[in-house]
């Protein structure tokens, strides 16, 4: 505890951890097919890089970054590829989106790969190795060249989830030595890698592979079990006592977090110049054997849940934790870089809550809320539409860790509250920044039009003082051709006007300009 | 379909209802000791009243009644009406005073969303109606420590609201500003009787009746009417014991609570929003003090 910062808030449910942890982590048989989506990562979706028939092998990138922050996506095994087709999502929505379906050969080849030198590269160059190495979860577009506390995500507070544990169970060393890597590659002061106390086991291997790297600033610190302390800010907030608003980017405040698994990964990219295609994930819930399993990116997840062998009653599934999990739309759905865990729920684990009841303002929510918000307010502020006031209580600094929804005494499903005013003052904002540009395009076509007219006004005055020159060869008296001139000048002052001012251009009285022309020449 | 999170701790609306009711229990037993039986029969008056009245405009509203009756709000309104009305009140009193409230619940917003203390509402009707009958001698929420003995219903009183403290279903905000308030006002009367206005009673007179205990820790916590805020906990409920103060010693008027109660229930919206405890990340001074800190380690 010394040391270390509190936050407000947090709860604490049971962990359900210990069921999934007896188990050492298993490996997964091939599947039949791979679906591997083309998009896992914030930012632009991937370009395909292959075609239906094309042969990839173990490695091969098969989705090229399309800008920062997007990640490539690479082949999970060596195959055929079957199409490159709009298939489901792991996410409640149940959206399409594009993918590459690959066929296992079976013979799991790898595609030629080096080690990465990253002491010899830029820190460009490594970001852009990370990023077309798959690596997702390092945080915004770019590398900061000097860091103070780089912060490793070992928290791992919501309950059932146990992929981080197990991994720092097993890989300490290779995950401390991708954290080596990013503190080198970022020129970190110091390391701090954040732990619930709840983990022991994991405490200990971290500890141990800590003191074997010898490096006095790299420190394995143990914090209490509060969920959700596993939330990157909150962990910030833990480890240094400083609070990176949501939203904000934790560089700017001379910290950056990312997760253990990240880590690892780091490790397999730079030293082994292997690129991400596959995870740890959590198969547990309502299964015979719950257990850690090292998954295929693209492995169905009914492929995966059959291994932990699921109980007849079961009724869906989960990815994530019982807090913030998403509920699957079918058992179809490929696992993704960012599945920690698949929670097999049935109607006994997870049992529908009792009927909602009025609010009571009894403020546990607020007690609650490890954001410090107003959790009460906000849901009467979404329940009756007045977005503008809920985003002036600070909603979308809430996380939703689904602390308050859980102790509702009530049984209000706040966080659901919470996404739909979040999603509905998006979606005003997006149409109002639509309107704008519409407005914004009209306004500009008009200025355009009336600019394109006075160019060809001034044209045409340019071709009747050519029409003059000729005059004066012919002898035409002076002072008409002093005329003229000041009527050219005129007409163009006008024009100059006008472009200046697009706004006034459109009133129709601009033709005044051009009178004297006529006059000028009659 | 249902999101996130699936799961949910184990405490439901009625429970907290039900311990606030088992917390007034030991003050009953106290007035039924000295007062004797009569105020059970007031109870359970009151009780069946609110019961079927809030029945009744379940009913006429369409709503659940199951759901809404075992919820134990209205129980609540029943024994703090009960309760506050002298031992000799006569039944009819009880009667349309928790009838009042429960109706003025269902005006005035529903559970959850009622702007004023429901049974604070009953209390000042039945006080404007008839003033006679609830002002003389009344050793509850309107009077002063009547007699020998009192002192123990305060005691028994204080033991439920330190328990409700303990449960954590009220904070310890509001009885302290409410408290505090009411000896500082009490006791700027109590030096000016020194002198002139000898007619108002000494501070420790009303602070330590039964009747403010019970207000200090039932009446003044209801989560629905007040504010939520740790500030504002502390200005709302530093307000009642305020305007309470006042209005029993100046106005000689029993029924101070009542009013002031419903003084500060028009003002609770207003008071949360000026006092939003800052949100994290938000904290600027806070934040800039740990840069500060970190950078001379």
């Amino acid at each position: 505890m010394k040391g270390l910062f509190r936050f407000n808030g947090g709860v604490k449910p049971a962990s359900n951890k210990d069921v999934s942890t007896q188990q050492p982590i298993a490996s997964l048989p091939l599947p039949e097919v791979l679906v591997i989506p083309l998009h896992q990562n914030v930012g632009g979706t991937p370009r395909p890089l292959v075609a239906p028939g094309d042969h990839v092998l173990k490695g091969q990138r098969i989705g090229t970054a399309d800008g920062n922050p997007s990640t490539a996506v690479h082949a999970s095994t060596s195959g055929t590829v079957l199409a490159v087709a709009m298939r489901c999502m792991p996410h409640p929505s149940g959206l399409d989106a594009l993918c590459i379906v690959l066929e296992p050969d079976g013979r799991d080849e790898w595609i030629e790969h080096h080690p990465f030198d990253y002491r010899t590269a830029t820190l460009a160059q490594t970001r852009n190795y990370l990023r077309d190495a798959g690596i997702v979860g390092i945080g915004g577009e770019s590398f900061p060249s000097h860091l103070d506390t780089l912060v490793i995500n070992g928290a791992e507070s919501e309950p059932f989830i146990t992929c981080d544990d197990m991994l720092m169970r097993e890989r300490a060393a290779q995950i401390l030595r991708g954290t080596t890597i990013m503190r080198d590659v970022l020129a970190a002061r110091r390391v701090l890698i954040g732990i619930e106390d709840n983990k022991p086991e994991a405490i200990a291997a971290m500890t141990d592979a800590a003191n074997r790297l010898g490096d006095p600033a790299v420190t394995v610190v143990v914090i209490p079990t509060i969920y959700p302390s596993g939330s990157a800010e909150l962990l910030i907030r833990v480890l240094t006592g400083i609070e990176v608003p949501h939203g904000k980017c934790q560089t700017d405040y001379g910290v950056l977090c990312f997760g253990v698994s990240t880590a690892y990964a780091i490790h397999e990219a730079i030293d082994l110049g292997q690129p991400l295609i596959s995870r740890i994930v959590t198969v547990t819930g309502n299964v015979e054997t719950a257990r850690n399993i090292d998954v295929r990116i693209g492995t169905s997840m009914n492929h995966l849940v059959a291994q932990a062998r699921p109980r007849p009653d079961s009724d869906r599934l989960i990815m994530g934790g019982p807090m913030t999990g998403l509920q699957m739309p079918n058992r179809d759905v490929p696992v993704v870089k960012a599945t920690t865990a698949v929670l097999v729920g049935s109607p006994t684990l997870f049992p529908p809550p009792p009927p909602e009841m009025p609010c009571i303002r009894c403020g546990d929510c607020v007690t609650a809320c490890p954001a410090d918000l107003q959790p009460f307010e906000l849901y009467r502020f979404a329940q009756a539409k007045l977005f503008a006031e809920a985003k002036d209580y600070h909603l979308f600094d809430c996380i939703e860790c689904g602390g308050c929804a859980y102790v509702c005494p009530s049984h209000i499903p706040l966080v659901d509250y919470y996404r739909f005013a979040k999603s509905e003052i998006r979606t005003r904002e997006h149409d109002k920044k639509c309107a704008d540009e519409a407005r914004e395009r009209f306004e500009f076509r008009q200025f355009r039009e009336e600019r394109e007219k006075l160019e060809r006004a001034a044209k045409l005055a340019a071709r009747s003082a050519v029409g003059r020159d000729a005059a004066t060869a012919t002898g035409m008296p002076e002072p008409v051709l002093a005329q003229l001139d000041d009527a050219k000048r005129a007409l163009i002052t006008a024009a100059l006007n006008r472009v200046a001012s697009p706004r006034q251009a459109v009133v129709p009285d601009n033709t005044e300009g051009l009178t004297t022309a006529p006059r000028a020449d009659g | 379909m249902i999101h996130s999170p699936y799961l949910f701790k184990s405490v439901r609306v009625p429970s907290v209802r039900v311990r606030v009711l088992v917390a007034l229990l030991p003050g009953i037993a106290a007035y039924v000791w000295l007062s004797g039986a009569a105020i059970l029969l007031q109870l359970a008056l009151a009780s069946v009243t609110a019961l079927i009245a809030e029945a009744l405009v379940l009913a006429a509203r369409r709503k659940p009644l199951k759901r809404f009756l075992t919820d134990g709000s209205a129980l609540i309104t029943a024994w703090l009406i009960a309760l506050s009305f002298p031992p000799p009140a006569p039944w009819w009193l009880t009667v349309l005073g928790t009838l009042a409230a429960i109706v003025a619940k269902h005006f005035y917003g529903d559970l959850g969303k009622n702007r004023f203390n429901p049974a604070m509402v009953g209390l000042a009707l039945m006080l404007l109606a008839c003033p006679t009958t609830t002002s003389h001698n009344s050793p509850a929420i309107f009077g002063h420590l009547g007699g020998t003995g009192w002192p123990w219903i305060t005691l028994a009183y204080l033991a439920g609201g330190l328990w409700l403290l303990q449960q954590r279903i009220i904070t310890w905000h509001m009885p302290a500003a409410f408290f505090g308030a009411l000896a500082l006002i009490s006791g700027v009367f109590g030096l000016l009787a020194s002198t002139q206005f000898t007619q108002f009673a000494g501070p420790w007179f009303q602070v330590l009746s039964g009747g403010s205990t019970l207000a200090a820790f039932f009446i003044v916590t209801d989560p629905v009417t007040g504010t939520t805020t740790p500030k504002g906990k502390l200005i709302f409920a530093a307000g009642i014991g305020l305007l309470t103060g006042i209005i029993h010693t100046l106005g000689n008027y029993p029924g101070g609570i009542a009013f002031s109660v419903l003084l500060m229930n028009i003002a609770a919206p207003m008071i949360d929003k000026h006092t939003r405890p800052p949100v994290f990340g938000h904290k600027l001074k806070h934040n800039s003090g740990n840069i500060a800190t970190k950078s001379t380690q």
